[in-house]
């Protein structure tokens, strides 16, 4: 499949049937130094849908997504979130478009002082609920959710990489966004570890309408919960599709890189 | 670029770094305000950071004020002796420390201890990307980061300058009465005499300065943290020496401008 030939085709409507478009990037482009990381991305994303992002190490995967919740700014392009112009608004207006899209960090970035409860309990606090009785309830939801209710009083540091995530999850839920984005929820886990992250990313999907997109390199894991699927390759969309779209490809890059043939990078 | 190119751009360059360097700074502070308006004051993590900075930094202070004061009156009342001055050692120190040793030593020891602290905990923050979940979870990094830390440390920085000032002046006085056999009262009587309010004031009045720069710088170089541990490391070597250079510096125009305000000797 040639590499423009997928980008800006009309996608699958979302699985539980609405067309609505919930995040848009237009052209993105995004240099660090010398190096282009982002040569021109155009995306949509419907409501209630899953999209995986893969393609090879270095490619921008990560830099897209953090540019959708506001983390980097891109140097040229734009970026939608449920009719917000994202790149237009400053760090402190945020909050609305932060009030409905979550992010789970790789290392998932929970508080190193914090325990797990107070670490899921955080974003309810912050976000101005006050009622202890109604947190620690929330919060229970959240944990018993992720298969964590009996680790409440646990450090993140005695906790193993699927805990974490599981733990970063349940903060990522908690305050019931409509979006959550993944980086690389998989990484650095066996696969039991990884197989229960891609059970709760499906159970988010079933049990909440979340929509959501995954950064991975997990190519099992990208079969078995996405809806579309999106190859970055050189700083471009080289492919945007279904899965079974994505296994049929004709294209020797994406054969390459799903089949794990090591000269999809030569 | 050849070598001589780049050492003739050299003193430019250092100027932009400079610049830019003052502009993050400015826009910290920018950010801090704002932080100041939300009226969000997180008195929780301000108690905690009172206990990290003010009781957690007594004894560096005390131990830093008193032996300054004690060696700085064992060295002056040799010398004021041969002229017959020396029950105004009394007065001389305690001006001393009240005006420039109590509170640059203070400020230098919790630049040290607190400043290494700041950069060293936000700039973990920073490479972890926990600061990075603060800001996706709506918490602005510097209200949540910056705001408690600085409003501890005004709160922290005037007791710590009281603190190393009046152990100085303990030190002092037991150097003179016992170490000299000086009556008492000569050394108090001096002292109270020579001592006013204006002296104590530019002590406080330096601490809460010293205490803003170290706070914003530390807070800065620990927001700034990349590349991992070796960043943080960065951060926090730089937090310290930027930290004692800028305060040594304007203490010295701090000390000329508050001798218009209040000069020395007028009471």
């Amino acid at each position: 499949m040639a590499a423009t030939s997928t980008v800006g085709t009309n996608p699958p409507a979302a699985p539980n049937g609405a067309a609505e478009v919930f995040i848009e990037l237009r052209d993105l482009h995004k240099r660090f130094g010398k190096q282009e990381i982002l040569c021109g991305i155009d995306l949509k994303l419907y409501h209630g849908e899953t999209l995986c992002i893969i393609g090879p190490s270095g490619e921008g995967k990560t830099v897209t997504m953090k540019h959708i919740i506001g983390l980097i700014r891109p140097d040229a392009g734009d970026v939608y979130v449920a009719g917000m112009h994202v790149n237009r608004l400053g760090e402190r207006e945020m909050a609305p478009i932060r009030q409905k899209v979550s992010m789970l960090f790789q290392g998932a970035a929970l508080f190193d002082r914090m325990t797990v409860e107070e670490n899921v309990a955080f974003p309810l606090w912050e976000s101005g609920v006050r009622d202890r009785k109604e947190i620690k309830q929330r919060v229970l939801e959240a944990l018993e959710a992720v298969d964590l209710a009996e680790h409440l009083d646990k450090y993140p540091t005695s906790l193993s990489g699927g805990m974490r995530k599981r733990t970063g999850i349940a903060r990522a839920i908690i305050c019931r966004s409509e979006c959550i984005l993944y980086d690389e929820p998989n990484s650095g886990l066996d696969p039991i570890g990884s197989d229960i992250i891609d059970q709760m990313i499906l159970r988010m999907q079933r049990r909440f309408g979340v929509t959501s997109i995954i950064v991975t390199h997990d190519m099992r894991s990208t079969f078995k919960i996405a809806n579309r699927v999106a190859m970055l390759y050189r700083g471009k969309i080289h492919f945007l599709g279904t899965p079974d779209e994505l296994r049929a490809s004709p294209d020797p890059i994406v054969q390459d890189f799903i089949n794990g043939r090591s000269d999809v990078t030569g | 670029m050849d070598s001589s190119t780049g050492l003739l751009t050299l003193p430019g360059r250092t100027f932009l770094h400079f610049l830019t360097y003052l502009g993050q700074l400015a826009a910290l502070m920018g950010d801090l305000l704002l932080a100041v308006r939300s009226r969000v004051w997180r008195l929780k993590l301000v108690a905690q950071q009172i206990v990290a900075i003010g009781y957690g930094s007594q004894a560096v202070v005390i131990v830093t004020g008193a032996f300054t004061g004690a060696v700085f009156t064992f060295q002056s009342y040799a010398k004021f002796k041969e002229f017959g001055f020396e029950t105004t050692v009394g007065a001389v120190v305690s001006v001393a420390l009240c005006r420039e040793l109590g509170p640059v030593l203070a400020g230098l020891m919790v630049a040290g201890r607190v400043g290494a602290a700041m950069a060293a905990d936000i700039g973990t923050m920073k490479v972890t990307e926990q600061v990075d979940a603060l800001r996706v979870m709506g918490v602005h990094p510097v209200d949540y980061l910056v705001l408690p830390r600085f409003l501890a440390m005004m709160i922290s920085m005037p007791f710590l300058v009281a603190e190393s000032i009046s152990f100085g002046l303990i030190a002092s006085y037991l150097v003179t009465s016992v170490g000299y056999d000086m009556p008492s009262s000569w050394y108090l009587t001096h002292m109270i005499d020579h001592t006013n309010m204006e002296d104590l004031s530019i002590g406080m009045i330096k601490g809460f300065v010293f205490g803003m720069l170290i706070t914003l710088i530390s807070c800065h170089q620990g927001l700034a943290a990349e590349n991992g541990a070796v960043g943080v490391g960065l951060g926090t070597t730089r937090a310290v020496v930027i930290s004692s250079l800028v305060l040594l510096i304007v203490n010295f125009f701090l000390s000329i401008l508050l001798n218009y305000v209040f000069p020395i000797g007028s009471v």
